[in-house]
């Protein structure tokens, strides 16, 4: 019987995936269901199992089933590794994602799964966290903070019950790369789990995991169980959030698991010191964590041997929106935007010239192409006025209104606040009418309560398109420097952004004021 | 998937406070009663009868030693917690920003317009539930939506109106 390989990831799934490996089934092949390799183009992707090796066709429809196994199906690929989009990457943390079954512990295990947990358990923590920390893995979850102070610092606290958590929250569009190895090689996630829970004095550990993602949560759920004599007396278990993106924030995510509204916390006390139930609390990004098993079987330095600056290691890039090759690009830091969205990504889908890119999620800046030289790397990104975030990329062609897209950023912070501060509760509501305002182009004229003959120091006349953005730009300074956490304190990225880098989509009032305000 | 449940819900009978007690005291039997659970038990709820009806809370909030208050605002926090039950179909059509470069908006005008509802609404024979969701984790192939269980990618308005005819047969 000839093995067929068919990725079971919700994204070819959602392309058609289950009907292929159906219509293979019954024309008599033996199919593993896999992760997806992550360039969905290709999706459904079939892989055969051929006296050369495996030899891949993409995408198929169900109806080619034939085809693809006598081998004359026109989308043969040959060798997917050998694809330009995967012989490029540098894959660390997803070298497995796609190859093997994802459930499967023998497969895992003959893939170099648990070597990074046997070491790590063979050596005292502290060695452990000097691994983790001469690697200079830094989280991947936004904030970009060096992953083994992290550790050393929950180490450290006092207290003999302490927690390891893995946010797996992914809310930000543009990104998919936690759900790809969750649903991909979710025992990759349990190992860097367990290592964790090694070095700093943990025996439970909770994943959180976005409601959104059914696939990963059934995956994890089960390879949970099935590997859990062999990370025991580490114990490990599933929370699915309920749709609050805020919950991605790690004081929030910890009154949720709590069982309380998802509201973020003050800080100090740290997560570290003082986090899940009062306790010591390791939260990382599944990536981080998911980059632990290679930094102890391979050694911290083979980690920080490739990368750029103070960005060591590899980064998992997401290519997301309007883009043609759009997917899971793992490289080493780096690497410049332009060549991430153009030569790697081959640029728009719709084949339009590329207008912006949105880097980090919601709350990450817009940039023009004239910016495509800025090399993939925390520090650049900052200086430039943005974030890497969790490294998605969304590409849009010269039809996006940027104007509707800062209004879009106002418009989730204020679906999405918590609603414990007010820059961000209120601020992003006044935002969205000041841009709804500026879109229609007419100019404010002063309301009731303004003209109250008590109100002395507030201009009564009608507010033109300048002084309302000068008015929004001083919004986002109050929203930037006022809230609590980056979802109040971020949405001024993409909307100044939006602002500074596409004046003319804000009218024709916009483009004097921006260079006036940069100075 | 809860359909018959929600047929009832539909129709009007809210005598179901002995129900709700019985599932509490089922699920803290699999679960425990600490506050931590209180996520987990509404999911579980919601699983079950298709909704958190208000009934419900001074169950749950009995079991878990919470305050009716306290129960009351984490189900109105997460907006996955719905008060009313959903129609026999729901389908959620992806709002974020990699879908919206990908032509989301005319897929939105076409199921609003083709349902005759706005993002939220359920249709008055309870058929189907039109809903907004921000981002399922499949930005490079979008515009994406969720129907019923099913993720599907690459919609256009066509594919859309074909998909909403089945769901209407
Ligand atoms: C509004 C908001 C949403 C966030 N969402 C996520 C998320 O979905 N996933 C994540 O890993 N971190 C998210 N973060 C960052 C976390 O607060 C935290 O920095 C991170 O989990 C730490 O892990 P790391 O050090 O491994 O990156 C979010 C932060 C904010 C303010
Ligand atoms: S900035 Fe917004 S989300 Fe963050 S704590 Fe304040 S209100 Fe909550
Ligand atoms: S933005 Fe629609 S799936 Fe991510």
């Amino acid at each position: 019987m000839t093995r067929v390989y068919v990725s079971q990831d919700m994204a070819a799934v959602a392309l058609g995936a289950d009907a292929v490996a159906e219509a293979l089934a019954n024309a008599g092949a033996d199919v593993v269901r896999t992760g997806s390799r992550g360039l969905f183009r290709l999706e459904p992707l079939v892989e055969v199992e051929m006296p050369e090796g495996r030899v891949g066709f993409g995408p198929v429809a169900a109806a080619d089933a034939a085809l693809v196994l006598d081998g004359s199906h026109p989308a043969r690929l040959g060798d997917v590794a050998a694809v330009p989009f995967f012989a490029r990457q540098q894959r660390f943390t997803f070298v497995r994602c796609g190859v093997i079954d994802p459930l499967s512990l023998d497969d895992y295990e003959a893939h170099g799964g648990w070597r990074g947990l046997a070491a790590a358990r063979a050596m005292p923590p502290q060695a452990a966290i000097d691994a983790v920390k001469a690697s200079g893995l830094r989280g991947r979850g936004g904030a970009g903070f060096p992953t083994g102070i992290k550790w050393q610092t929950v180490h450290d606290a006092p207290g003999s019950t302490k927690y390891v958590v893995c946010n797996a929250d992914e809310g930000d569009s543009g990104t998919f790369a936690d759900r790809l190895l969750m649903e991909g090689d979710p025992f990759c996630l349990i190992e860097g789990m367990a290592i964790a829970g090694h070095a700093v004095g943990a025996e439970r550990g909770y994943i959180y995991i976005r409601s959104e993602y059914p696939f990963a949560i059934r995956t994890m759920r089960e390879a949970i169980a099935r590997a859990a004599s062999i990370v025991a007396p580490f114990v490990l278990e599933v929370r699915v959030g309920a749709g609050a993106y805020v919950c991605g924030e790690e004081t929030a995510m910890l009154d949720s698991i709590e069982g309380k509204r998802g509201e973020v916390r003050a800080k100090p006390p740290l997560p570290a010191i003082a986090g899940l139930f009062g306790r010591p609390t390791v939260i990382n990004n599944v990536l981080s964590l998911a980059a632990v098993p290679f930094i102890l079987s391979k050694g911290g330095e083979a980690y920080a041997a490739i990368g750029f600056g103070r960005s060591r290691g590899t980064m998992p890039v997401q290519l997301a929106g309007n883009v043609r090759n759009g997917g899971l690009f793992e490289t080493g830091f780096g690497i410049t935007l332009g060549e991430l969205v153009m030569d790697i990504g081959g640029g728009t889908e719709s084949g339009r010239p590329v207008k912006a890119v949105q880097v980090g999620g919601p709350l990450g800046a817009y940039f023009p192409p004239s910016m495509f030289d800025l090399p993939f790397d925390y520090e650049a990104f900052a200086a430039a006025g943005g974030l890497i975030g969790h490294a998605g990329i969304t590409v849009f062609d010269d039809t996006v209104d940027m104007a509707h897209m800062a209004r879009f950023a106002m418009e989730f912070c204020a679906h999405e606040s918590c609603g414990k501060c007010t820059p961000c509760r209120i601020g992003s509501t006044r935002g969205v009418e000041l841009i709804d305002r500026l879109i229609a182009g007419e100019d404010r004229a002063a309301d009731a309560v303004e003209r109250l003959p008590q109100m002395r120091n507030i201009a009564r006349g009608t507010r033109p398109a300048e002084e309302e953005i000068e008015l929004l730009r001083d919004l986002c300074d109050t929203m930037k420097f006022g809230s609590l956490c980056a979802l109040g304190g971020f949405t001024p990225y993409p909307v100044l952004s939006a602002l500074d880098h596409f004046p003319q989509d804000f009218g024709a009032a916009a483009a004097p004021i921006s260079s006036a305000a940069a100075e | 998937m809860n359909a018959t449940r929600n047929d009832r819900s539909i129709a009007g009978d809210a005598t179901h406070a002995d129900d709700y007690a019985a599932v509490v005291a089922r699920l803290v039997e699999d679960m425990g009663g600490e506050q931590t659970v209180l996520l987990p038990m509404l999911h579980a709820l919601q699983e079950e009868f298709g909704y958190i009806d208000d009934l419900m809370v001074p169950a749950v909030a009995s079991a878990l030693n919470l305050s009716r208050a306290d129960v009351h605002g984490v189900v109105t926090f997460y907006h996955d917690f719905r008060r009313r039950p959903l129609g026999r179909h729901r389908v959620r059509l992806c709002r974020a920003e990699s879908c919206q470069a990908r032509g989301a908006a005319a897929v939105e005008r076409t199921a609003t317009e083709r349902l005759g509802l706005r993002m939220g609404e359920t249709s008055p024979d309870g058929r189907v539930t039109l809903d907004a969701v921000y981002c399922l984790g499949l930005c490079a192939t979008g515009p994406n939506a969720m129907i019923d269980d099913v993720p599907v990618s690459r919609i256009d308005p066509a594919t859309l109106d074909r998909l909403l005819g089945d769901l209407m047969r």
